[in-house]
């Protein structure tokens, strides 16, 4: 066993294997990068395929290999439930896949799983029905949980190879040229699955609109695609933007976002030439409105916003007070639209966005992060991957990775969501160390992390009721009382890693 | 006093809960269905269990349909069964308010 820096206990099998966590930048050190096998192609020869089944048979899949997806149709994508049935349909097995993100969408992926097709899954996430089957310990071998920034830098350092990625593609041409705005399904951005197409063997990109040569903009170009294939649909447009919330009524999230945006503007990063990043959760949309205020209040700008992009950055973009946005995935349709309208909303790969092990992400650059979570501890350590019954239901995103570089991450949640507290003693599972997490602000008021005495005395006359974490956990548990300790079995059924590789914790199954 | 065969109180809605009673030849068996069943069903068990003692109803079977409820609605929900069961709704709100001392 190994007890790592946020005292979890690693089983010594995947201690020795991925090395524990031991601080945010210690394993931030030089390395060479992956290298692929190309199959380079002549001025004769074509790439076009007319099923995805003669994709499967030319990329010579087989068993034990490596496919990826992307997952920037989010709800609404069908191309790696498409592709897995075939792969099952053809007999090939033991299968590692590594998506994304895994979605409610990909609940036949449980079948597969059952009959061992898929063996082994990394993903950011994994969802109700999916988590629910997994934390039920129905794989042999644990799924590895990476952030955003974390897949980017598995791929690169080679930890995750790709033999086959087959990514969605909202247009192509015949020779591979993709990108993600124009077409029956656009997503926006295609910052993730460019990882994919940069350091997979074999791409095939997946299009239900096949465009004259050549298609551009290119997000994906023609050098890292092998093959075309057409068909019907990718995605529904309608579960793309499925989550993305509106703008909240709900009188909790309004006041956790006031809270929060006076935070902001009160500290000594708001000032022109700002940056920040928000999530898509209906608080942490609401705090760009309270900013928005405040920003043409006192003429201040932001250089850029992050994201994760969302109608309200788009708007404030429109309205002058955002020079760029950066845009690593779009959250709805508007977004999508203002990516190809709008040179200055600017999409980058996920390596850009948040790879520790890039020549500097985007996020390193950033000024503010306000995130969400499931929990809290008071450790100011951050759940986002599993409920407080301990099943798999979450996402690690770019949780850790925007907290760890950016200059003041803020946890938004509320104090308590229905009868289960969300500052808790001990978070169910850690995503984000403690030490990433600065401010938490909830409806009640905010906690502050000792470890930034610069920001309690930057906060001391700020309007908004400062507690301690623990206080804001007794006032928690006040209301739901003190939650009973969750029995887990003995099989672990995900690592957690931090975005460096190394366990920050794993899961039992329950 | 005229026992009912069944009375419920409560909804199914986030944060609520639902107690539906029961006669039950013995003692008090209290099924419980929760979304927090892990964290907090013991506790729940324990507290339904508790106020119908209080109101000295011993032989009842309890189906309890949790979404989250706090305690004070948890109370409420099984009172307020706990009297429609026995057809009363003369309230002896001294007596119920002295349990949250």
């Amino acid at each position: 066993m190994g007890i790592n820096q946020v005292n979890r206990d690693i089983p010594t099998k995947y201690a020795d294997q991925y090395g524990v966590y031991d601080g945010e930048f210690t394993n931030v050190k030089p390395f060479e990068a992956a290298t692929k096998h190309v199959q380079p192609v002549k001025p004769n020869e074509t790439k076009l395929l007319a099923s995805i089944h003669d994709a499967i048979v030319k990329t010579g899949l087989k068993d034990g290999m490596t496919i990826s997806f992307h997952h920037h149709f989010r709800e609404g994508d069908f191309v790696m439930n498409m592709v897995l049935d075939e792969i099952a349909k053809m007999g090939i097995k033991d299968l590692s896949i590594a998506p994304s993100s895994i979605a409610n969408v990909h609940a036949p992926l449980i079948d597969h799983i059952k009959n061992g097709v898929v063996t082994n899954i990394t993903s950011s996430g994994l969802r109700d029905k999916v988590g629910a089957a997994i934390s039920s310990g129905i794989m042999a071998n644990p799924v590895v949980i990476r952030s955003h920034g974390g897949r980017a830098r598995a791929i690169a350092s080679g930890d995750i190879h790709i033999d086959v990625a087959f990514l969605g593609a909202p247009s192509a041409d015949a020779y591979g040229n993709i990108n993600g705005t124009k077409g029956k399904a656009t997503c926006g951005s295609l910052g993730y699955a460019m990882v994919d197409a940069k350091y997979a063997d074999q791409v095939v990109a997946v299009t239900d609109t096949l465009v004259p040569y050549p298609n551009t903009p290119i997000s994906i170009p023609q050098t890292d695609v092998d093959y075309v294939v057409q068909v019907d649909a990718i995605g529904d447009p309608d579960g793309i933007a499925k989550g993305a919330t509106r703008f909240t009524k709900n009188p909790k999230e309004l006041l956790i976002a006031e809270y929060a945006a006076k935070v902001i503007t009160a500290s000594s990063y708001f000032k022109n030439g700002f940056s920040f990043q928000t999530g898509s959760g209906g608080a942490a949309l609401a705090v760009s409105r309270f900013m928005r205020q405040a920003m043409i209040d006192q003429d201040v700008k932001a250089s850029f916003a992050l994201g994760g992009i969302t109608n309200a950055m788009v708007e404030l973009q429109k309205e002058g007070l955002v020079d760029k946005l950066i845009d690593v995935q779009d959250f709805d349709h508007p977004s999508a639209v203002s990516l190809a309208d709008n040179p200055d909303h600017y999409e980058i790969d996920a390596n850009m966005y948040a790879s520790p092990l890039s020549k500097g992400a985007v996020i390193n650059q950033l000024d503010v992060a306000i995130l969400s979570a499931l929990e809290v501890d008071t450790d100011f350590n951050v759940n986002v991957i599993t409920g407080s019954d301990g099943v798999l239901r979450g996402a690690s995103g770019g949780h850790s990775d925007t907290s760890a570089a950016c200059k003041m991450s803020m946890v938004v949640a509320p104090i308590v969501r229905g009868r289960i507290p969300t500052i808790v003693d001990e978070v169910t599972t850690v995503v984000t160390p403690g030490a990433s997490v600065d401010v938490i602000v909830t409806e009640l008021g905010i906690a502050i992390n000792p470890n930034r005495p610069d920001l309690i005395k930057m906060f001391k006359s700020l309007k908004v009721p400062q507690f301690t974490i623990e206080e804001l956990r007794d006032k928690a548990y006040a209301i739901t009382g003190v939650p009973a300790k969750i029995h887990y079995g003995d099989q672990v059924v995900a690592l957690i890693e931090y975005r460096d590789g190394h366990l920050i914790d794993v899961v039992k199954n329950v | 006093m005229t026992n009912k065969q069944s009375a419920t109180a409560g909804t199914t809605e986030s944060s609520d809960i639902m107690i539906t009673l029961k006669p039950n030849q013995q003692g008090i068996q209290v099924e419980l269905e929760s979304n927090v069943k892990k964290q907090f069903g013991e506790h729940i068990t324990a507290l339904i269990t508790d106020i119908l003692q209080r109101l000295a109803i011993t032989n009842v079977k309890v189906e309890a349909v949790d979404k989250g409820a706090l305690d004070c609605t948890i109370k409420a929900r099984t009172i307020a069964a706990a009297y429609r069961l026995r057809g009363e709704s003369d309230y002896e709100w001294e007596a119920i308010n002295s349990w949250n001392d």
